[in-house]
């Protein structure tokens, strides 16, 4: 059994603290769900796991299987089994779905033969149609089929660990239910583990989550059950917004003249 | 053979009609060039006839599957041609000029000269031209192949091209320009005329050697609903500049413009176009996609001219470029000038490095990063290689982009 351990972790964009210092154990087969307010770090978190360029980490460490993930370039993470469904799937004009796995899997040293058959497969499970399969990546498909789309890859890719990254955000209720079936399915099926970002509990419908956690402010705040989602449902976050962020420490080189509001 | 008395005064003409001054860099067309760099007295021009066909053509004209008609040229002298039987008893003419049909008439009608001091000078100096001659009616349903090859060191040639494409006529022409690694200074003047709903699909594909200094000129005229699709791969050369003029003179015609360019080393690959609307509800759209590695620039203008006639005008242009290393540079300017109200008009233009987030998005899926941006690279050019009016030459094409992404351009 394998795990994803972060530990500590903080981070800063653009010289602004967003994590500070958050812990966080997944095992596989798991599915944690991390839930918080707008501003609480949730895309943060995910981008500085995936080594997104813009990020700082400023300490802790992120482990998968006692493999230091912080020290690697980002497709060495993904290599070591991290996946990272993104919110906002970016446009590759020009490159194809099968293009894009084949070389993910032959770098990985993976069988790559497989991708027409897998995708194929995956397509038609998760509700892709074949005509979008011919597409450049990601070009002219609807918010649906994006996530649709991030989801099938995810199932062809196999990672250890995944992380969905406000799976649930511009898509149908339809697609929200495929896509999160995947998923769950995927938890047994091939033992993925799942750190699920969110705002709201929709996604946890069909995507059950073992543990659910509040992230607020950078740092995890509290941990439950299943049922803590349900009560975050109805009571939403005001319980950790209410206190003020700390002002940034002020910083010796900053520019005088700067706009203090900005 | 020998050229025909009137080819002879007509040279002749050409070649007094005055000094042959070359151009300033003072001139907005020719800013950024390097044409100060010139000097024609380095040069020899080709007055021996080459003979026989070059290996390397031979080989590219088989690459290219069935083709309706060929011609071979070799430094500047037509030394093949042929064309399918049942095509030459319709009267489409594939060949030397001179031996074609209304020969006289084909040079110059739609050139004039040319536009610059190049185009005088390809008028006064050119060995064979070639013609490509489809009459009123014909659809020629393979392509047409021109290969255009230099092979003698120290060289100046002037490749002359004629396309005629009569009423309701349709052909695609591929006019392939290669070399051996020569150093050659090559000035081609290309004519394309095309009649009443006629379509002429022309592809360019510049793949001269390294020290190659090449001026060309494209003048094109596009009459009542014809349609021109022009697109041009620019990949080799040590200066390699195309001049693009085309002119939509009659009501409804359409000209396409495309290119991909991919500078390396320290090349530099130059582009000025011209879409100029002088009658009603005519369209022009222009695609120029470039990536710049090394050491190596690029320059694109361009210019949408709409006279005060041409009302219910779309004119579009699209420059965009990529810049792969810290070292290398891209100019574009992009220009309008609109003498009437009933248009649609707009310009775009674009200089940047590979797209982070694209890079990004490959990389979270495993892809190292030299492929993701070797991905990304080759498939900027797809949306125009895609169109490339002579299907069988886009994987050389490709292939010599993935040559040049090998070799790495940092």
């Amino acid at each position: 059994m394998g795990e994803l351990r972060i530990q500590g972790l903080t981070a800063a964009v653009a010289g602004r603290q967003i994590l500070n210092g958050v812990d966080l154990v997944v095992k596989s087969g798991e599915v944690h769900a991390v839930m918080g307010p707008n501003g609480a770090g949730k895309s943060t978190l995910s981008h500085v796991l995936m080594g997104k360029p813009g990020y700082t980490v400023t300490g802790g460490s992120v482990m998968i299987d006692g493999v230091d993930l912080l020290a690697l370039p980002t497709y060495e993470r993904a290599k070591a089994g991290l996946f990272l469904a993104m919110q906002y799937p970016v446009e590759v004009p020009g490159v194809s779905l099968e293009e894009l796995l084949t070389e993910a899997l032959s770098a990985q040293g993976r069988d790559a033969s497989v991708v027409h058959t897998a995708v194929a497969a995956e397509a038609e499970r998760i509700g892709l149609a074949t005509r979008l399969l011919d597409r450049p990546v990601n070009v002219d498909l609807s918010g649906g089929e994006k996530k649709r789309n991030e989801t099938m890859q995810l199932a062809v890719l196999r990672p250890k660990f995944a992380i969905l990254d406000e799976l649930d955000s511009g898509l149908d209720v339809d697609a929200l239910r495929a896509c999160s079936r995947r998923v769950e399915a995927a938890t047994t099926e091939f033992d993925l583990g799942v750190l699920a970002i969110t705002h709201y509990s929709r996604l946890l419908e069909e995507l059950k989550p073992d543990v659910v956690h509040v992230l607020a402010q950078g740092r995890i705040v509290s941990s439950g059950g299943p049922e803590l989602a349900d009560e975050l449902e109805r009571t939403g976050y005001a319980e950790w917004v209410e206190e003020e962020a700390p002002a940034p420490a002020a910083d010796p080189f900053a520019d005088p003249f700067a706009d203090p509001f900005a | 053979m020998s050229s025909p008395q009137w080819l002879v005064d007509r040279r002749s003409a050409a070649a007094q009609t005055g000094e042959f001054v070359m151009p300033s860099t003072d001139e907005e067309v020719w800013r950024y060039s390097r044409v100060a760099d010139l000097q024609l007295t380095d040069w020899t021009v080709v007055s021996d006839r080459s003979e026989g066909v070059p290996a390397e053509a031979a080989t590219l004209l088989e690459s290219l599957g069935h083709l309706a008609g060929a011609v071979v040229v070799r430094n500047g002298a037509v030394v093949a041609s042929r064309v399918d039987d049942a095509l030459a008893a319709k009267g489409v003419y594939v060949g030397s000029i001179v031996d074609g049909p209304d020969a006289e008439s084909a040079l110059g009608v739609v050139a004039d000269g040319g536009p610059d001091v190049f185009g005088r000078l390809n008028d006064a100096n050119f060995l064979d031209g070639v013609l490509v001659h489809v009459p009123a009616g014909v659809t020629v349903d393979a392509p047409v192949a021109i290969i255009d090859w230099i092979d003698i060191e120290g060289a100046a040639v002037y490749p002359r091209l004629v396309v005629r494409v009569g009423a309701d006529a349709d052909v695609r022409v591929l006019d392939w320009h290669g070399s051996t690694d020569v150093a050659a200074f090559i000035a081609p003047l290309v004519e394309l005329d095309v009649d009443r709903a006629g379509r002429l699909s022309y592809g360019n594909v510049q793949l001269r050697g390294p020290r190659v200094w090449q001026i060309a000129s494209q003048v094109s005229r596009v009459r009542n609903d014809g349609t021109l699709t022009s697109s041009h791969a620019g990949l080799g050369c040590d200066y390699g500049r195309m001049r693009t003029d085309c002119r939509l003179v009659g009501r409804g015609a359409t000209g396409n413009l495309s290119a991909v360019y991919f500078g390396h080393d320290s090349q530099t690959l130059d582009f000025r176009t011209f879409q100029k609307h002088d009658a009603p509800d005519t369209n022009s759209n222009l695609l120029f996609k470039g990536a710049v590695g090394g050491h190596s620039r690029s320059v694109y203008t361009g210019l949408i001219r709409v006279e005060k006639e041409a009302r219910g005008t779309n004119a579009f242009q699209t420059n965009r470029n990529l810049k792969l290393s810290d070292t290398a540079w891209a100019e574009s300017v992009p220009n309008l000038e609109i003498e009437t109200n009933d248009v649609k008009c707009s310009h775009a233009s674009t200089v940047g490095p590979v797209d982070e987030e694209q890079v990004f998005y490959l990389e979270s899926r495993g892809v190292p990063t030299e492929i993701a941006e070797r991905l990304i690279v080759a498939g900027f050019f797809d949306e125009v290689l895609e169109e490339f009016p002579v299907a069988a030459a886009v994987p050389l094409i490709a292939a010599a982009i993935d040559e040049r992404l090998d070799a790495g351009v940092n």
